[in-house]
C-alpha cells in the first residue's frame, strides 16, 4: 500500500490531524518528565543508609526533673542515669546491642558542623566540608550494623562524656568512606589527622566505614549526605536517644518491652506514645513521606493523561470511520480486503502519531530544560524520552484498533446504496 | 432562542452519550486538577494581611563583620544590639521585635501532663501590629515590656487543651519554671504564611514547607522571655561560635525579627535613611564594618525574596495547567468531530435561512453547556482533590479548603474553556457551504 492515498485524505482533515499531534506530543512531553521525576524520586527514597535496618528501633526518651547538663555535677548524674538506661536495655532478653546516639540517618534531627585537613578553619574554607555527627560509644558498628572497611572500630576506652551543650576535644573519630575520600582524595585516611567546628585540637581517623547516611534527607543537606563523623562520645542531657538493635526477627517484642524496662529503673521520664519507641522502617517511610506522595500523584497524573490521549484518538478515528463509510464500501467493492481497510487507519494512525512524537521529543527536551532552571532537575536519560516514544506509538495502535476493526468490518454492498 | 439552542444542544449532546461523556469527563478532570493545585497556590501565594501589608516592613543591618562571603544581602535576621537599638528609637508607626524558643509549658490549676510548646516573644505592638483577632482579654501594654512583666497571651488551641476553651484570662501558667498571668486569648488565628517568621527561605531550595506552620501557642513579652527561657534560643546564625550556646544576647550571632509599620511612602523614605544613618553610627563605633549594607522590604517583597511557595506546589500547579492543556486540545477534537458529523443537519439550517452567526451561536451554546456539566464535575474532583491535599503530612494540609471565590473561579474557567474549545470546531461548522450538504441528502 502506498502512502499517498492517505496523506492525500489527512489533507482534508487539516484540522484533526494537527489536533490529535498536538495532544500526543504534549502528553509524551508531560509523561516523559513525569516519568523521570517519578524515577528520581524512587531512587532518592531507595537509596541505602549504610545501615541494616531489619531488625533496628530508636528509643526517644526524656527525664522529667532531672539536673542540669549546664553544670558539671549534673552532667555527672545525668551519665549516669544514661547508662543505667543501657545497661537496662541491654539486659533486655531479645535485644543484640544497644548504642546511645543523638541521631540516626533519616531522622531529620541533626548536629552538623564542619571538619578540615588544617587547624582552627572557620566553616567556608576550601579544605574542610561540611559533616554530621553522631554522638555515640563503642557498641555503634555492631548495632547500626556498620561495615568496617579499613582501620579498627572505638573501643571502651575511646568514650568519653559530655553535657549536650559542651564544646569537648574528639580525640579518635571514625568517618564514612565518602568523607574519608573527599579529604584523603590520594590514599588511605586511617591514622590521618583532622579539625573539627574549627578547632585547634586534632581529631585522629581511626576507622573508616563503607557508607553512612547524614541524619538530614532535606535539599539543603544534600551536598553533604554521606559525609558522616563518628565521634565516641555520650552526649548528656535531660534528653536521650537510643538505637537498638533486636535479635533477629524479635523488634516487635523487644519494641513492647523497652517502656516497662525504662519505668523499672527510672520512672521519672516521658515516654511518648507514638514517638518514643519507633522503628527504622517507620523512620524512613515519615522521611520519604513527601517524595511517595509526589511520585503517587505523578502517577496518577500520567495515567490519567494517557486515558485521555487514547481517548481521544479513538473519538476522532471513529468519527473519522463514519464519514468515510461510503468511500470504505467502496474500496472494498473495488477489491480491497478487510486487512487492507484496517491497515490503512492504522497507518494513517502511525504517521498522525509520528508527527506527534516528534514534536513531542522537542517539547520533552525543552520541558525538561525548563525545569532544569527552575527546579531541582538533572538532564533527563535518553531511555525515558525513548521509552515514552514507544509507549505513545504503542498507545495510538491500541486506541485506533476498535474503530478500524469497525471500518474494516463495513460490507462492499454500502457502495451501492445511496448515503 | 438562547432557550431553543440550549434545547437543541441537550438533544445533540443525547444523541451521542459516549462521545458527550468523553468530553464532560475530559473537562472534569482538567478543571479539577488544575483547580486543585490552584486552590492549593491560592492558599500559600496569597497575602497574609490584606489591606494592610503594604504598611508593614521588615528592617534588615548586616552586623556580620567578616568578609568570609560577598555580602550582597544581609542576614536575614539581626543581631540582638542592632534590633534592640532599632525598637527602642520608636521611630516607626509601631514596631515589633520577634524570637521564638520552645519551652515546657504546664498549668499549675490543672491536672495534665506538661506540653513542650512554641514561645513568641515579642513586644507590645504586635498583636495591633498584624491584626491579631483575641477572644478573650487583650495583648499586653508598653509599659509590661518595660518592666519585665510576667504576662502571656495563648492562642485559641492551647486555651482548648488546657482551658476547655473557658474564659483563662487572669489564670496561671507555668513557663519551664516561671508561673506567667494569662491576659490574653486569641481567636482561631491561622495566617498563611506564617510571615513575621519567615527568614532563610533564598536557602531553602524551595523546601520552604515551615513557612506555613500554625502560630505559636504561647506570647510572652520579648524582655520576660529572654528571661524565662534564657539559655534556650537558637541562633539564625553565628559568624564565630557563641560563647554560651542558647543565651545570645552578646554573642556574634543573629536570632531577631524586627517588624515595623510605616503608615506613609513619606515615613518609608524617612524610615529608610533612619537606618542609614544608624548603619553609619554602629560603623563609626567600629561595631559593623558594612554599613551600607541595609535594607526596608515590605512584607510582599519580603516573602517574593524568601520564595515562600514550596517548588513542589510550583510543579504540581504547572503540570495541571498542562494537563488542562491535553484536556482542552481532546475536547476540541471531539467536538469538532461531533458538529462536522452534523454537517447536514447544519446545511438544512442554512438553507432555511439561519445565518453563520446563528450557527456559530447554536454550537457555541453547545460546549458551554458541555463545559457547565464539566465544571461540576470539576468541581466534584476539585473536591476529592482537596480532601486528598488533606490527608497529606504537610503543614498547611489542614488549610486547604474551597473557598467562595475558588468555586466560582472552577466554573468560570470550565466555561471558559470549553468556549475556547468551542470556538474553532464553530467556526469551521458555521461555514458549512449549504448547497453542499443538501445534495449529498
Amino acid at each position: 500500500m502506498t502512502l499517498h492515498p492517505i496523506l492525500a485524505a489527512l489533507r482534508k482533515h487539516k484540522a484533526g490531524v494537527v489536533l490529535i499531534s498536538l495532544q500526543i506530543a504534549l502528553t509524551l512531553a508531560i509523561v516523559c518528565n513525569a516519568v523521570f521525576i517519578i524515577g528520581q524520586r524512587v531512587e532518592r527514597v531507595n537509596r541505602p543508609t549504610g545501615l541494616d535496618e531489619n531488625d533496628l528501633f530508636l528509643v526517644t526518651q526524656q527525664w522529667v526533673g532531672a539536673p542540669s547538663s549546664d553544670d558539671p555535677a549534673g552532667v555527672e548524674k545525668l551519665d549516669v542515669m544514661q547508662k543505667e538506661d543501657l545497661a537496662a536495655l541491654r539486659n533486655l532478653p531479645d535485644v543484640a546491642s544497644v548504642a546511645p546516639s543523638n541521631s540516626v540517618p533519616l531522622l531529620n534531627s541533626s548536629w552538623t558542623g564542619s571538619v578540615s585537613i588544617k587547624p582552627g578553619q572557620q566553616l567556608g574554607d576550601k579544605s574542610g566540608t561540611r559533616t554530621a555527627y553522631y554522638f555515640t560509644d563503642d557498641q555503634v558498628l555492631p548495632t547500626l550494623g556498620l561495615h568496617l572497611v579499613a582501620g579498627r572500630a572505638f573501643t571502651a576506652a575511646d568514650v568519653q562524656h559530655q553535657g549536650a551543650r559542651d564544646q569537648r576535644d574528639r580525640p579518635v573519630i571514625i568517618v564514612s568512606q565518602a568523607l574519608a575520600d573527599k579529604l584523603f582524595p590520594q590514599g588511605s585516611a586511617v591514622g590521618k589527622v583532622i579539625y573539627s567546628d574549627g578547632s585547634s585540637a586534632p581529631s585522629t581517623i581511626i576507622g573508616v566505614v563503607a557508607r553512612l547516611q547524614t541524619p538530614s534527607t532535606g535539599s539543603w543537606g544534600n551536598d553533604f549526605a554521606w559525609y558522616s563523623t563518628l565521634v565516641p562520645t555520650r552526649l548528656d542531657s535531660n534528653f536521650t536517644r537510643y538505637v537498638v538493635r533486636a535479635k533477629p526477627g524479635r523488634r516487635d517484642a523487644a519494641m513492647s518491652a523497652v517502656p516497662a524496662a525504662l519505668y523499672a529503673v527510672n520512672p521519672m521520664r516521658v515516654l511518648d506514645a507514638d514517638d518514643s519507641v519507633k522503628s527504622f522502617a517507620d523512620i524512613r517511610t515519615s522521611a520519604y513521606r513527601a517524595d511517595v506522595g509526589m511520585a503517587i500523584l505523578m502517577g496518577v497524573v500520567c495515567l490519567i493523561l494517557l486515558c485521555v490521549t487514547a481517548a481521544g484518538i479513538v473519538g476522532l478515528t471513529s468519527f473519522w470511520v463514519g464519514q468515510r463509510h461510503r468511500q470504505i464500501g467502496v474500496r472494498r467493492a473495488l477489491g480491497a480486503r478487510k486487512i487492507d481497510i484496517l491497515h490503512y487507519f492504522q497507518i494513517e494512525n502511525l504517521l498522525i502519531a509520528g508527527v506527534g512524537v516528534a514534536l513531542g521529543v522537542l517539547l520533552a527536551v525543552g520541558l525538561n530544560m525548563w525545569l532544569m532552571t527552575h527546579y531541582e532537575m538533572t538532564r533527563i536519560p535518553l531511555v525515558y524520552v525513548v521509552i515514552g516514544v514507544l509507549a505513545m506509538l504503542a498507545i495510538g495502535q491500541a486506541a485506533v484498533f476498535v474503530p478500524a476493526r469497525r471500518a474494516s468490518n463495513v460490507p462492499p454492498v454500502v457502495a451501492t446504496r445511496s448515503a | 432562542m438562547f432557550g431553543y439552542y440550549m434545547d437543541l444542544a441537550l438533544r445533540s449532546l443525547r444523541r451521542n452519550k459516549v462521545l458527550t461523556a468523553l468530553m464532560v469527563l475530559a473537562i472534569a478532570v482538567g478543571i479539577g486538577a488544575s483547580m486543585t493545585t490552584l486552590t492549593v497556590m491560592h492558599l500559600l501565594s496569597g497575602d497574609p494581611l490584606p489591606g494592610k501589608s503594604g504598611t508593614l516592613f521588615y528592617p534588615q543591618v548586616d552586623a556580620d563583620p567578616t568578609n568570609d562571603y560577598s555580602h550582597t544581602d544581609p542576614l536575614d535576621v539581626m543581631d540582638y544590639r542592632s534590633a534592640v537599638d532599632l525598637w527602642s528609637a520608636h521611630r516607626a508607626d509601631r514596631q515589633a521585635l520577634i524570637v521564638d524558643s520552645k519551652l515546657k509549658v504546664q498549668a499549675p490549676e490543672v491536672n495534665l501532663p506538661s506540653l513542650m510548646e512554641m514561645m513568641l516573644s515579642t513586644t507590645s505592638d504586635f498583636f495591633p501590629m498584624f491584626d491579631v483577632p483575641f477572644q478573650y482579654g487583650s495583648g499586653w501594654s508598653a509599659d509590661d515590656d518595660e518592666k519585665h512583666a510576667r504576662v502571656a497571651v495563648i492562642s485559641a488551641d492551647l486555651n482548648n487543651k488546657l482551658f476547655g476553651g473557658t474564659n483563662s484570662v487572669g489564670r496561671a501558667l507555668r513557663l519551664r519554671d516561671t508561673d506567667v498571668r494569662i491576659v490574653g486569648v486569641l481567636k482561631p488565628w491561622r495566617p498563611s504564611p506564617q510571615f513575621y517568621m519567615v527568614a532563610g527561605g533564598r536557602f531553602a531550595n524551595g523546601q520552604t514547607d515551615d513557612f506555613y506552620t500554625k502560630p505559636e501557642d504561647v506570647f510572652t513579652p520579648f524582655t520576660s522571655g529572654l528571661e524565662i527561657n534564657d539559655g534556650n534560643f537558637w541562633q539564625f546564625t553565628c559568624w564565630h561560635m557563641p560563647d554560651t550556646p542558647g543565651h545570645l544576647q552578646n554573642a556574634p550571632c543573629v536570632w531577631i525579627r524586627l517588624w515595623v509599620e510605616l503608615g506613609s511612602a513619606a515615613k518609608v523614605a524617612d524610615y529608610r535613611s533612619f537606618l542609614a544613618g544608624y548603619a553609619a553610627q554602629q560603623k563609626a563605633l567600629g561595631r559593623i564594618t558594612h554599613a551600607d549594607n541595609t535594607r526596608l522590604r515590605s512584607l510582599m517583597q519580603w516573602l517574593d525574596l524568601n520564595h515562600v511557595v514550596p517548588s513542589d506546589v510550583h510543579l504540581q500547579t504547572w503540570l495541571a495547567f498542562a494537563f488542562l492543556a491535553i484536556c482542552l486540545f481532546n475536547t476540541v477534537g471531539l467536538l469538532l468531530a461531533k458538529f462536522l458529523r452534523r454537517s447536514g443537519e447544519i446545511g438544512v439550517r442554512r438553507a432555511l435561512g439561519a445565518s453563520r452567526r446563528a450557527v456559530f451561536a447554536q454550537c457555541l451554546v453547545e460546549a458551554g453547556l458541555i463545559g457547565l456539566l464539566g465544571g461540576i464535575g470539576g468541581w466534584l474532583l476539585t473536591l476529592i482533590g482537596l480532601w486528598l491535599v488533606r490527608r497529606q503530612p504537610t503543614v498547611y494540609a489542614d488549610m486547604a479548603y474551597l473557598d467562595a471565590s475558588m468555586f466560582f473561579t472552577t466554573f468560570v474557567l470550565a466555561i471558559m474553556v470549553s468556549l475556547l474549545a468551542g470556538a474553532l470546531p464553530a467556526l469551521r461548522a458555521s461555514r458549512i457551504a449549504p448547497a453542499l450538504q443538501l445534495k449529498t441528502l
